[in-house]
């Protein structure tokens, strides 16, 4: 029975991982120049920021704009599933700033304690939009033609937080356009895409006739067509702010939070296709 | 004989166990705790979930219809790369290789590009009524076009793996060429055929990238068990530990299946 021998070796192994996987959250504030003898007066600190997907179209104009408005910080922004990145900080990962796609998530991080209490903040909203090809070839030009026969409608997978929010907008479009619509337009559900981005990639590519997305992934891809949803038919989810309660660079933190609400922030937000955090 | 002796009296350098010893736990390791896990949440309870149930039917009339598929098609193709040569072949025959080592998500765009409703063969398909994107005939398209190079390049290395004396013989006895493919190369090469045909079909039974892209996820009709491992990822882990237990042990049994036949080849020669 050789293979026992392999046991002892495996636990080696494993606590030689556990061992280096401690220190390395030491190792994190070596980003942060602690003493940089050069003649700069400025200390460029790197923030850490953890961001949903959602704001990728958005980000590169808030960090360019950041940044030259405050000298000694540089941004560093991970994009990410929301719930997996409030894990990965339960597990022990470090930053600066965090970002959540829905107050829910917010709320769960407050409870982790990786946020301390009364810091969140809603910094934006979004809704959802009804996105079809440049050619609109399906001719949809209302909510209610969803739900024709034969068109290919693409939602996010029920797994992810727009799968649900779609699933509980299309309860409200039921209640609105009469009986058996919610069970119509899912019956034209051609793929339940794996997030957002797919279903622009596709519909961009005309395979499908319709997707439902964020109004803000509408905003940057402006070559698509899209059908408004009201407010009263439609979803709105909360983005939430706030500096990660371990930081090495809580002023800094601080600084990016109150950047976003403020309104050259607010501004930048608003062009990409977000609403004020209170509608 | 004298060497395997040799081999075996001197004992290995502890410079290769120990890389070697790392190399294997590397590879072992993350397969037991899959195993340990699936049977610690108790993965046949998951199994009769219908997304689960439907993904396997699916996944397993999918990849016979494909390997079907790649039999018939690609068999000639085979046979006409070994059997005969003609200007660029080289080429030819890399180009048919290239998906085996292409990522499954390259080849997913490049069949949206190509035989979507907007791709190059679009309209064409659309003028006979087919739309092949979200169908369960793109999970066959998909599947077909990472799998059936592997065994191509199986036969073609089996059909050309024949004497040729053996086909000068049967031409000088006036055989005729369908005589020759079906009564000589067919059943000289049989094995290397069922071999690529395996890896193939393991090939396609685990094909995930371009399915998505090209024929999307839903549940019964494109929603195949790769698939349904990564949507469970996030919220069921359960299911997907389950269909993950069943794919370890049938990509298990497809390599045992494999040395099986490795053996028998050996003893018959």
């Amino acid at each position: 029975m050789k293979n026992f021998s392999i046991v002892p070796l495996a636990l080696v192994l494993m606590l030689v991982l556990i061992g280096c996987s401690s220190p390395a959250p030491a190792a994190a504030p070596t980003a942060v120049p602690t003493a940089v003898p050069t003649a700069a007066p400025l200390k460029i600190v790197t923030l850490k920021i953890f961001a949903p997907s959602s704001l990728t179209d958005a980000a590169k104009e808030l960090t360019a704009a950041f940044e030259a408005a405050n000298p000694g910080i540089k941004l560093a922004i991970e994009f990410g599933h929301t719930p997996t990145q409030r894990l990965q900080f339960t597990q022990g990962a470090t930053g600066d700033v965090f970002l959540t796609a829905s107050q829910k998530d917010m709320n769960d991080a407050v409870v982790d304690q990786t946020i301390a209490s009364g810091k969140p903040k809603v910094f934006a909203s979004n809704q959802l939009v009804v996105i079809l090809p440049a050619k609109n070839s399906a001719n949809l030009q209302k909510l209610e033609d969803l739900a024709k026969p034969g068109v290919r409608v693409l939602v996010a997978v029920v797994d992810t937080p727009i799968g649900k929010v779609t699933l509980d907008m299309l309860d409200k479009w039921d209640k609105q356009f009469g009986s058996g619509y919610k069970a119509k337009v899912i019956a034209n559900v051609v793929s339940n895409e794996s997030g957002v981005k797919p279903i622009v990639s596709k519909i961009k590519l005309g395979e499908a006739d319709a997707g439902i997305v964020y109004v803000s992934d509408a905003v940057g891809a402006p070559e698509l067509k899209t059908i408004a949803i009201a407010a009263e038919l439609n979803m709105i989810t909360q983005l939430n702010v706030a500096p990660i309660a371990k930081s090495a660079n809580p002023e800094q933190a601080a600084a990016f939070a109150a950047y976003l609400m403020a309104p050259d922030g607010q501004a930048i937000l608003k062009k990409w296709g977000f609403l004020p955090g209170k509608p | 004989m004298a060497y395997h002796e040799k081999v075996h009296r001197v004992r290995p350098v502890l410079g290769f166990i120990l890389p070697a010893g790392l190399t294997g736990i590397l590879l072992a390791l993350p397969l037991l705790v899959l195993l340990g896990r699936g049977v610690e949440a108790g993965f046949a309870g998951y199994l009769s979930e219908p997304s689960v149930v439907q993904a396997a039917f699916l996944s397993v009339l999918t990849t016979c219809i494909s390997l079907l598929i790649t039999l018939i098609f690609g068999t000639p193709l085979a046979y006409l790369l070994s059997r005969w040569s003609f200007r660029h072949k080289a080429w030819i025959e890399l180009v048919i290789d290239l998906p085996i080592v292409l990522p499954p998500m390259v080849a997913g765009i490049g069949l949206l590009l190509t035989f979507g409703r907007n791709g190059l063969l679009g309209g064409f398909l659309d003028f006979w009524g087919i739309h092949l994107p979200f169908t369960t005939a793109a999970v066959v398209f998909a599947q077909t076009f990472v799998s059936a190079p592997l065994f191509i390049r199986a036969a073609r290395l089996g059909f050309g793996a024949i004497r040729p004396d053996l086909i000068e013989a049967a031409y000088t006895d006036g055989a005729s060429e369908r005589v020759i493919f079906w009564s000589i190369m067919l059943p000289l090469s049989s094995r290397a055929m069922f071999n690529g045909l395996i890896l193939c079909w393991a090939r396609a039974f685990g094909e995930f990238g371009a399915t998505i892209i090209f024929a999307g996820n839903l549940m019964g009709v494109t929603q195949t068990m790769p698939l349904v491992i990564y949507n469970g990822f996030e919220t069921n882990l359960g299911v997907a530990l389950g269909i993950s237990l069943i794919l370890i042990l049938i990509s298990g049994l497809i390599l045992l299946s494999l040395r099986l036949l490795e053996k028998d080849t050996n003893i018959n020669l």
